[in-house]
């Protein structure tokens, strides 16, 4: 395998995990200064960033502790909140899982929302890449999104003052995705599966902890299956 | 305030909480092959989870109280039609931001 193939999947990678900056940025900030305000020093508010790397468990977390919920229902609630991470090593393990263990690891720490939905998309957009290439696209993909989050945590923590919520700024994370998701609806199945997942999505919005968000995609990812399984029955 | 013991166990916990999730099928499944079925299953997780993660933040924007807004969602649906005919990442999100700024900026909207 080339160093220039390897090369320019890294750099397809980062130029697919760029315009995420737009996102981690004012979030990162967010979290930085609610666990300042919370009490907690630049140290544990970074290294909370580092450890768990995962928004909005961090805030769910942040939030009970405040509460004085008991340490145990911190922990869970906020793990459930994380459930569909399992969703996301299930879904590319096919692409990764021939990866060396260390590499399979490094993957797995950085297997946050944005990277794994840049890097599936591609995968399956680029079916014929070298294993080589799909981990460099990864890795690509996380360097401008994962880095940013611990910078941007700590300088949140450090300014204690957010991104003003102004002008439609909570879209920027929507349409991130939204913009990702019209490029790979190339099937039926996949349009059945994006259709059944938003609606169950609403319908299921009441549930806690982010459950809604999980009965949703599987709902969405079992209309997906039959669909194609039904498709090529015929 | 946050007590600093607990703190530290919330951290440790959440932190290999998360990476086990994140690790349980990479890491234990890795090169293993998985059942058609599952595989099949797997190729729609993309597809759904991400308008699953949105469709709440769109209808229903903290920012405007919960409340369904025009702006928000005509941002949404024409981002989404952009990406869906021209299969570029870039176009629709500009097409969203310039819905968004738009709104914000031009009078009389």
């Amino acid at each position: 395998m080339s160093r220039d193939t390897i090369r320019s999947a890294y750099l397809r990678g980062m130029r697919g995990g760029g315009p995420f900056i737009l996102v981690v940025v004012p979030f990162a900030m967010m979290f930085g200064v609610v666990a300042t305000k919370a009490g907690l020093s630049l140290f544990e508010t970074l290294s909370f960033s580092v450890v768990v790397i995962a928004g909005a468990s961090q805030f769910t977390a942040l939030q009970l502790m405040g509460e004085d919920a008991p340490t145990l229902v911190v922990i869970a609630s906020a793990l459930a909140v994380n459930l569909r991470m399992a969703m996301y090593s299930a879904s590319i393990t096919p692409h990764l899982g021939p990866l060396p263990l260390h590499k399979r690891a490094l993957a797995a720490y950085l297997l946050v929302d944005q990277v794994y939905a840049a890097s599936i998309l591609d995968y399956e957009a680029r079916p014929r890449q070298s294993l080589s290439e799909k981990f460099a696209f990864f890795l690509g993909v996380a360097t401008p999104i994962c880095p940013n989050w611990y910078l941007f945590t700590l300088v949140g923590a450090w300014v204690g003052e957010a991104i003003p919520p102004g002008t439609g700024l909570d879209m920027v994370l929507p349409l991130a995705f939204i913009a990702m998701i019209g490029p790979a609806l190339r099937t039926r199945a996949h349009v059945g599966a994006a259709l059944s997942a938003t609606g169950l999505a609403l319908l299921m919005a009441w549930l806690p902890y982010n459950l809604g968000l999980l009965v949703a995609a599987m709902g969405g990812m079992v209309v997906g299956a039959e669909i194609e399984r039904r498709r090529e029955a015929t | 305030m946050i007590d600093k013991d607990n703190l530290w166990i919330v951290i440790a916990a959440l932190g290999l909480g998360s990476f086990g999730l994140r690790f349980v099928f990479l890491g234990l499944v890795g090169d293993r092959a998985l059942p058609p079925w599952l595989l099949r299953h797997l190729r729609y997780t993309a597809v759904a989870v991400m308008p699953a993660l949105v469709a709440p933040l769109v209808v229903w924007p903290a920012a405007n109280d919960g409340q369904p807004d025009p702006v928000r969602l005509s941002a949404a649906l024409l981002a989404l039609a952009v990406g869906y005919l021209t299969k570029n990442i870039y176009a629709a999100m500009g097409t969203g931001g310039a819905v968004m700024l738009g709104a914000a900026y031009l009078p009389g909207l």
